[in-house]
């Protein structure tokens, strides 16, 4: 039954536009889809080797600016009479700049940080954020600093034979957002499913056990810190060429509890986690706004959390799928419901 | 050949600080021999399983694997060289099936596929998912664990769990398996079970090295036994030996037992 879900709900979603015309809406879907693809890349993190990444939006904001000074170029003067100068490149090439570059720093954080873990792990990400937020403020010369970097060129598409697609609208720009997603989430899937993702199930469930086994926990951890801060980057890109403006704001903190809370809520380690809780979290904001005051939202925001990790602990996905076991399990012993153990408190 | 031991514990000693946990432990695992490290709670035993497999380092002194040092290495890369342990309590990833806790100690048979193999699932990747599944049934078939395959490990009982610890420790193909207490908290069945499984394990040439409080089991079980007590060695012999040796009849029953015993003995000479 839940196989069948993730397709169902992609086709759902890639069916909406067709009724959606609202541009205030779809907008909404958009920024909450690209922040849904963050929070994809932190539950490999965080769901997946425990690790808590409190910095991660330092690696989206390192794909936006990587993206857009590719796609814009730049000019820019190094140590002693070194100039590097750089013409603007095709947007698509700014993209994958975005997912090399910050695939890049996940592994430099990765290789530092996981000498040190838990507490000592999330310091390392806050600090290495606002570095991130310094340096995009205060070089001036290569991000315009507080002055924003503006006209980021829009996204294009080529395609082989039938020319470039430059996507000017909100649907198109929908559809570059939940086709990057389900990229996101079909990579996350194999990695988690093949045999690193068990090394990273072991090092999360029982660190000794799992080195005693052979898992050398240093490099899982970073392939995860790689391959997330890459995908983090990917949204990144998507984030610069729609809004087509960026500055150092994109690195606040509040992003990072914004894609926190989207997989806590939704369930950490579950694949469909972030998915849902980026949905909830992405859309409630919008279906609020007709309701009540802004101030007033915040409050439903913080209490719909709430009450999500009151009920369900562990998040809205494991709960499901703990329900349809306990069903399923209910089905086969005939009668007798056997109460399938909880797992919540160990972990 | 079998004159070379294949594990060397040489003058090792441990101390946290100003307490000493080990003070001088010297001995020799020979191949293919199912050796027993004994002792009365505190004597050091679980620690040297600890500087043994490198999640401890010694003081002084240096564990020989096969030959070379294990001086520096870290866990991960002495599994490597082919010595897997067992954990007193946690042996298991407990969220896990079994099938998924063998698979983790699967993890590094890639079958030749890459990272990038995984994630584009290719054939190469598909092959050595299926070569790893197809090993990890039959090593929880051959620990006895077939019928609980899809079970959650952490709600197995403490004896099963026990097993898939070992399933788990051979998935990483030893050439020697430590194990540390594995029959506590097992039955008398459960506890002839294993031995029988240690003795298999043993006909396929790994070599063991057993920690172990139940003494009729490590008596049945050993071909020789080492005692330790207060952080040193105190005998090494058959358990016949062993059972007879006064130094450690004293480390557990005390001096006055010993004492008696021998006293005993000479009046009925």
């Amino acid at each position: 039954m839940t196989r069948y879900l993730p397709p169902v709900v992609l086709v759902v979603l890639a069916l909406l536009p067709l009724g959606l015309k609202d541009p205030y809406l779809l907008n909404a879907l958009i920024t909450g889809g690209i922040f849904t693809i963050g929070a994809i890349s932190l539950n490999l993190l965080l769901g997946y080797t425990g690790q808590l990444s409190l910095g991660h939006i330092a690696f989206f904001g390192i794909g936006a600016y990587a993206s857009a000074l590719t796609a814009l170029g730049f000019d820019v003067g190094l140590f002693g009479d070194v100039r590097v100068i750089h013409e603007g490149w095709h947007p698509f090439i700014g993209f994958l700049v975005a997912i090399v570059v910050s695939g890049f720093f996940g592994y430099v954080v990765g290789r530092l940080s996981f000498r040190v873990r838990g507490a000592y792990f999330v310091i390392v990400t806050i600090c290495f954020a606002e570095v991130v937020r310094l340096v995009a403020l205060n070089w001036i010369e290569l991000t315009q600093g507080p002055l924003a970097l503006t006209s980021i060129p829009q996204m294009k598409l080529g395609f082989p034979g039938l020319g470039e697609l430059t996507l000017r609208t909100k649907v198109q720009n929908y559809y570059l957002m939940l086709g990057v997603a389900t990229l996101a989430y079909l990579v996350v899937a194999r990695l988690v499913h093949s045999r690193f993702g068990r090394a990273m199930r072991g090092l999360k469930e029982n660190e000794q056990l799992a080195m005693s086994v052979g898992v050398n926990a240093t490099k899982t951890l970073t392939v995860a810190a790689t391959f997330s801060a890459a995908i983090a980057g990917a949204a990144g890109s998507l984030y610069a060429h729609y809004f087509r403006i960026i500055d150092p704001d994109v690195f606040l903190f509040a992003y990072t509890v914004t894609m926190v809370i989207m997989v806590v809520s939704g369930g950490k380690g579950a694949l469909a986690g972030p998915v849902i809780g980026g949905l909830i979290f992405g859309t409630l904001p919008v279906a609020l706004r007709p309701y009540m005051a802004p101030e007033a939202q915040w409050i439903v925001y913080g209490a719909v959390l709430i009450l999500i990790l009151f009920l369900m602990p562990r998040g809205i996905a494991p709960y499901v799928d703990d329900w349809f076991a306990a069903r399923r399990a209910r089905r086969a012993h005939g009668a007798a419901p056997a109460a399938k153990p909880q797992l919540e408190g160990q972990r | 050949m079998s004159d070379q031991p294949i594990l060397s514990v040489e003058h090792v000693g441990v101390r946290f600080g100003g307490l000493v946990a080990i003070s001088d432990l010297h001995f020799d695992v020979r191949p293919g021999e199912i050796l027993s490290l004994i002792g009365p709670n505190g004597a050091g035993k679980t620690t040297a399983f600890n500087v043994v497999t490198g999640f401890l380092k010694p003081t002084t002194g240096e564990v020989r694997f096969k030959g070379a040092s294990l001086a520096g290495l870290p866990p991960n890369r002495i599994n490597r060289l082919g010595l897997a342990r067992t954990f007193q309590r946690t042996s298991v990833f407990p969220d896990d099936t079994v099938l998924d806790n063998v698979l983790i100690g699967l993890h590094r048979e890639d079958g030749g596929a890459s990272l990038l193999d995984a994630i584009f699932n290719l054939p190469k990747e598909r092959a050595g998912e299926a070569a790893r599944r197809a090993k990890a049934r039959e090593l929880i078939e051959w620990v006895g664990l077939s019928a609980r395959a899809e079970e959650r490990a952490g709600s197995l009982s403490y004896g099963e769990q026990r097993l898939v610890g070992v399933a788990l420790a051979l998935a990483t193909d030893p050439s020697m398996l430590l194990l540390d207490e594995p029959v506590s908290g097992m039955n008398a069945s459960e506890t002839k079970n294993f031995v029988r499984l240690i003795r298999s394990v043993r006909d396929k040439g790994v070599t063991i090295l057993l920690v172990e409080h139940d003494m009729p089991m490590v008596m049945e079980v050993s071909d020789r036994i080492v005692v330790l007590n207060h952080g040193k060695l105190i005998a090494d012999g058959t358990p016949a030996e062993i059972r007879a040796d006064p130094a450690v009849i004293e480390a557990y029953l005390g001096k006055s037992a010993a004492t008696r015993e021998a006293e005993r003995e000479a009046a009925h000479a």
